[in-house]
């Protein structure tokens, strides 16, 4: 049941064997590149890029799930900005006169821009599950533990509470299937089921909170800035990663600045589709991708 | 004399909101290198012990704390759990929650880390940690990922990885099957023996501790009731508290034999010295004498073989998409009336046969047959309750059967729990009550609601139970069962087993791989048998300590294997 949770597992890729904070570091990039690109074309080489990530890197069926997840949320950005912005001139449907909401117009600029809007929430999920999948929390929150001790016992109860609520609320559901008659309906059954769900919630995070204080997480607030932090040699992949990450968002500011990525979408749609936008896009995929093609010394 | 590693004096503990003390007036001193075993029916105060020896009471409950509790040299009152856990280890119940990381490795790491230990250093300790407990070969899984068994030996793991005076464990081998019970409680010798590692052990299935413990400590209703070397226990348990009595113990008793052996090679050189057992040397292999006392059952077995059954599977498999096959073609037949338990390891596919029994899942290849509903009570009893008063959770007919009314006003999570076991049985047994039927959760099988459930499949449930909750239990599923229900329990206690079914059913790797009557598939083995039949060697199939009694009543010379 656990294994279709999204959580970190060491195995054999590049990204894994690459420093948590590289591949962090890497993660934020192409976040920051789908934050600054509005072309579809290019938004669409991320997405490409992304999900051959998560093939490179072992986690591609799980991140194709959280694919389903991320359209869940993107196809009603797509719907509602089509039916409430008043933008743009290519009308596909006219609603007629919608009282105090004026003329129901719907225009295909409206639909393109809630599309990129759309693929930039999926491409943050996305990118959000592949480093949930792929960079070691634990050594992210071993780094934030020396800068900011509250925060990282927060991160971790957080972190270790994910599976545990997981698991917690599918074992809930189960042996409410076992009552005869099934699991409670109607408002306030729902609700006696969500209140059992928040107290559970709240007495496996006393529990996890007292393993932390016997295991001297507390007693940590000094040690760990006392401690000077490991130096350990860059591998192979720590400076193929890191230098995607340079290159991603250099081609991202490159292609902001030259206009190549540029896209207006009211009130009519204005894109470059020349061979600059075309190279900028395979840039960016293959950027993202070149530094998994190395597999040597990726064994855990 | 060598200064205690951990002391009480007089020491009064109440949690919040709670009127009785949990603990009151203890006072007691562990030295070092002792192997402490802590016994005690379910709510004496064994876990509140060691949450106040690691500071957890009053540190992290709160509540009001009288006396002084000091653990190597420093005061509890002034010394949090954080910095009290450089002394001491601790290791409770659930290994859910025990496990607070994401990799075996950096669980391992967790608490040197936090005392700034250099990196060489908490890379030795963590390899040291691995490779003492056997789980090196687990360093890289993801914690999720792990049994519950491994998951309990990680977190011991962690608990010891920073080299503790002190390890404390509150029933650490509840949710383990005997053989991983057995191999984590060997550990704790060794490194009781090999690093003098001091020991403080709650546990409630004592045969299995009692014999490698220096020294037992008894608690009733949160004082000390007991506390001497194992046979003294024995002695004031025989006479005090039948309740904590081994098995072997009991057995003794009802025969009139005195002193109470500490573990089986005690209780067969006793009895070898009465002539009741023959000698280790020059002795023959025969077969098992007839057993008296269970030759009723036989005969209904027999004529249950001819009946059909309550719940007929048939090359059940389950196999995960992308994963293992969970069960391996599984075929078990259970006729109405019959009791039959379920064993084998953690991961043999025990639960997962309840669950398509009760028809949670389905199959990917085989059939199940069922004659009417299959009430499934799962693992947990808290995950039934979902209410804030425990006459809500079910029908008037149902609490009063449970003889839970005197309790419909309580929050069920404030039960007991044998209570609470009570109550979750109740709720899925439920008929539902004529008066109260507004209260049902539209039943979608109304033929099916309106008897009683043809099987009753119950899937460990005598995790965290006492000996005294337990055969109460017991003896509500073999009154069930002379009802006519079908009964399967699937569980790791052999005592348990041969106490409710008469039938055992043992699973490994999905498959089953043994079936028979329980006083013959329990008397002959290791792991799998009674306390009682690796005594007797499994003579004349008696597996409870009556049926024991009985053929050494009798004062012939058993013949059995050795």
């Amino acid at each position: 049941m656990v294994g279709t949770l999204l959580f970190y597992r060491r195995i054999a890729s590049p990204l894994h064997a690459t420093r948590a904070s590289i591949g962090a570091a890497w993660a934020l990039s192409l976040t920051a590149a789908e934050l600054v690109l509005y072309h579809p074309l290019c938004l669409l080489a991320l997405l490409v890029a992304v999900l051959g990530a998560g093939w490179g890197a072992g986690v591609g069926l799980r991140l194709t799930r959280s694919l389903r997840t991320a359209m869940i949320v993107a196809l009603p950005i797509v719907l509602v900005n089509v039916l409430v912005t008043r933008q743009g001139l290519t009308v596909f449907a006219r609603l007629g006169d919608l009282g105090p909401f004026g003329q129901g117009d719907l225009t295909v600029e409206a639909a393109a821009y809630g599309g990129v809007i759309a693929l930039k929430v999926t491409l943050l999920i996305l990118v959000t599950g592949l480093a949930g999948l792929a960079v070691d929390p634990d050594e992210m929150l071993r780094m934030f533990r020396r800068l900011s001790f509250r925060s990282a016992l927060t991160a971790t109860l957080a972190t270790r509470m994910l599976p545990v609520l997981a698991a917690d609320s599918q074992r809930l559901a189960e042996a409410q299937r076992t009552r005869p008659g099934g699991a409670p309906t109607g408002a306030r059954g729902r609700v006696a089921l969500l209140s059992a769900v928040v107290a559970g919630s709240l007495d496996r995070a006393m529990d996890v909170a007292a393993t932390l204080e016997v295991r001297g997480f507390a007693a940590a607030r000094g040690a760990a800035r006392a401690r000077r932090p490991v130096r350990r040699p860059l591998s192979r992949h720590d400076i193929a990663f890191a230098a995607s990450a340079v290159a991603i968002l250099a081609l991202a500011i490159a292609g902001r600045a030259t206009g190549v990525a540029s896209f207006a979408s009211y009130p009519r749609i204005e894109l470059p589709t020349g061979a600059g936008t075309f190279a900028l896009a395979a840039a960016l995929i293959a950027a993202t991708l070149l530094p998994f093609c190395d597999r040597r010394g990726i064994e855990p | 004399m060598t200064a205690a590693v951990l002391s009480f004096a007089n020491v009064t503990y109440r949690y919040p909101d709670v009127e009785r003390p949990a603990l009151s007036g203890v006072s007691l001193e562990i030295e070092p290198g002792e192997f402490v075993l802590l016994a005690g029916l379910s709510g004496s105060g064994k876990s509140t012990l060691l949450r106040a020896a690691c500071g957890l009471a009053p540190h992290f409950h709160g509540g009001r704390f009288a006396g002084r509790v000091e653990l190597a040299g420093l005061d509890t009152r002034e010394h949090g759990p954080a910095r009290l856990g450089a002394f001491a280890g601790a290791l409770f119940q659930d290994p859910e929650t025990q496990l607070v990381t994401s990799s075996v490795r950096a669980e391992l790491s967790l608490a040197l880390e936090s005392r700034g230990e250099s990196a060489a250093a908490v890379a030795r300790g963590v390899e040291e940690v691995a490779l003492a407990l056997g789980i090196d070969a687990l360093l890289d899984r993801a914690t999720p990922e792990l049994s519950g068994g491994e998951k309990q030996r990680v977190a011991l793991g962690a608990a010891l990885a920073g080299r503790p005076q002190i390890v404390l464990l509150d029933e650490p081998t509840s949710q383990l099957d005997p053989v991983a019970g057995d191999e984590l409680i060997g550990l704790l010798r060794r490194l009781n023996q090999e690093w003098e590692t001091t020991v403080v052990l709650a546990e409630h299935r004592l045969e299995r501790c009692l014999t490698g413990a220096d020294r037992v400590i008894a608690l009733e209703h949160g004082r000390l009731a007991c506390d001497g070397d194992p046979a003294a226990f024995m002695q004031w348990a025989s006479e005090r508290a039948p309740a904590l009595q081994t098995p072997g113990a009991k057995l003794f008793a009802l025969c009139d034999l005195h002193p109470a052996p500490v573990g089986v090679k005690q209780a067969r050189a006793a009895l070898r010295s009465l002539a009741l057992l023959p000698d280790q040397d020059g002795h023959e292999r025969p077969r098992a004498a007839p057993a008296p006392v269970r030759r009723a059952a036989r005969l209904k077995g027999a004529r249950r073989a001819r009946t059909p059954s309550a719940l007929a599977m048939r090359g059940v498999w389950h196999e995960l998409r992308d994963g293992p096959a969970i069960l391996r073609g599984a075929t078990l037949a259970v006729a109405p009336g019959e009791s039959v338990a379920l064993m084998g390891r953690n991961g043999a596919g025990k639960s997962t046969l309840l669950r398509h029994a009760a028809g949670l899942l389905e199959p990917t290849r085989g059939r199940i047959e069922r004659s009417g509903r299959v009430a499934l009570l799962l693992q947990n009893p808290g995950d039934y309750f979902i209410h804030e008063r425990v006459d809500e959770e079910l029908s008037g007919q149902a609490l009063a059967t449970a003889g839970l009314t005197a309790m419909a006003a309580r929050h069920p999570r404030d039960l007991s729990g044998g209570e609470r076991q009570r109550l979750a049985l109740a709720i899925v047994t439920d008929l539902g009550d004529p008066a109260q039927g507004e209260k049902r959760h539209e039943p979608t099988r109304d033929d099916d609601l309106q008897a009683p459930p043809a099987v009753l499949a119950l899937d460990e449930p005598t995790r965290g139970m006492d000996r005294q909750a337990k055969a109460e239990l017991a003896a509500e599923l073999r009154r069930r069962a002379e009802d006519g229900q079908a009964v399967i329990v699937a569980t790791h206690d052999p005592e348990f087993a041969a106490a409710c079914a008469e039938r055992a059913v043992l699973l490994a790797d999905g498959r089953v791989i043994a079936d028979g009557p329980t006083r013959e598939l329990l008397a002959g083995g290791w792991y799998f048998a009674t306390e009682t039949a690796r005594i007797l060697g499994g003579a004349g199939g008696a597996l409870l300590p009556e049926e024991g009694a009985e053929l050494l009543r009798r004062r012939v010379p058993l013949e059995v294997a050795l």
